[in-house]
């Protein structure tokens, strides 16, 4: 099975993407940049909850903010998001590798069924 | 539910927060499928996944009875499972549980494995549904990089695309 070592801590994408309401953020993010009051509205959470998850976002990279006027403007950025893609990636390799070699010993043992049928036993 | 295309013909797919379903074809009789992964001597020759040697294939098929799969990189990294059997119904469906020994306390929150097999027209379709049992076990799954940290991933991926382009 792939595997993938990796630090033990609260502020890498994993972890940060491991929480439903920063997945959330992010869903609305990525249909474009918000902002913070939108969010709250969209995510129907109170503002100091958002805001909170906005900085776990921030921390690790997932998020860029700009000041428009007197609002804060957030955007998704995908970047941190590029090693766990990879690693899915990897992870499906792995079995399409795995039932590769295991169509071959299928065919192995198709043959030798046959064989067996073809001379009566 | 979320469908991730692969590079060859393994779907993998998401039927829930919790859960990961691996979908493949064989062009074999389900009775063989379950063979090759119910027999060691098999097991050792398509488990490595071309990145090593499968060591150890212990299988002691039966309620109760336990296994333990281990394998060695290429680059000499050891890759250890094991769990016990829950369900079995030959060529048909089997119930286990797995634990990934790299990350400590992983039997205090085994995954469920349930693998079936529907056999048509001398073909066999396998599913294969990894289930965490707990947020803990999910987390723990997490932090070893395992399973569950694809299923976030896999919600993400669109975003990513959107995000690179």
């Amino acid at each position: 099975m792939s595997h993938m070592a990796r630090a033990a801590t609260t502020t890498d994408a994993f972890n940060a993407v491991a929480e439903p309401r920063r997945r959330q953020i992010l869903d609305v993010l990525a249909t474009g940049e918000r902002p913070v009051n939108d969010l709250v509205l969209e995510l129907e959470l109170a503002q100091p909850q958002v805001s909170k998850h906005l900085k776990v976002l921030r921390e690790v990279g997932l998020v860029e903010v700009r000041d428009e006027g007197r609002q804060r403007v957030y955007r998704l950025n995908g970047r941190p998001l590029q090693p766990i893609h990879d690693w899915v990636r990897e992870y499906e390799r792995t079995w399409n590798e795995r039932f590769d070699s295991l169509d071959q010993v299928l065919e192995e043992l198709k043959k030798k069924e046959e064989g067996n049928g073809n001379s009566g036993k | 539910m979320e469908t991730v295309a692969s590079s060859g013909s393994a779907v993998v797919s998401l039927p829930s927060d919790t859960e990961i379903l691996i979908t493949r074809e064989f062009a074999a009789p389900a009775h063989l499928v379950y063979k090759a992964f119910t027999t060691p001597e098999l097991v050792k020759r398509w488990w490595s996944a071309k990145r090593g040697e499968v060591t150890i294939a212990e299988i002691d098929l039966r309620v109760g009875g336990k296994w333990r799969w281990v394998m060695v990189t290429d680059d000499g990294f050891e890759v250890a499972f094991h769990g016990e059997y829950r369900e079995i119904k030959p060529n048909e469906r089997i119930v286990h549980t797995e634990v990934y020994e790299g990350a400590p306390g992983g039997d205090e929150n085994p995954a469920l494995i349930t693998m079936n097999l529907a056999e048509k027209d001398g073909r066999t379709t396998l599913t294969v549904l990894t289930a965490m049992a707990t947020k803990e076990g999910r987390d723990l799954i997490l932090e070893s990089g395992m399973e569950a940290g694809m299923q976030d991933a896999y919600e993400l991926l669109e975003e990513v695309a959107i995000s690179l382009k």
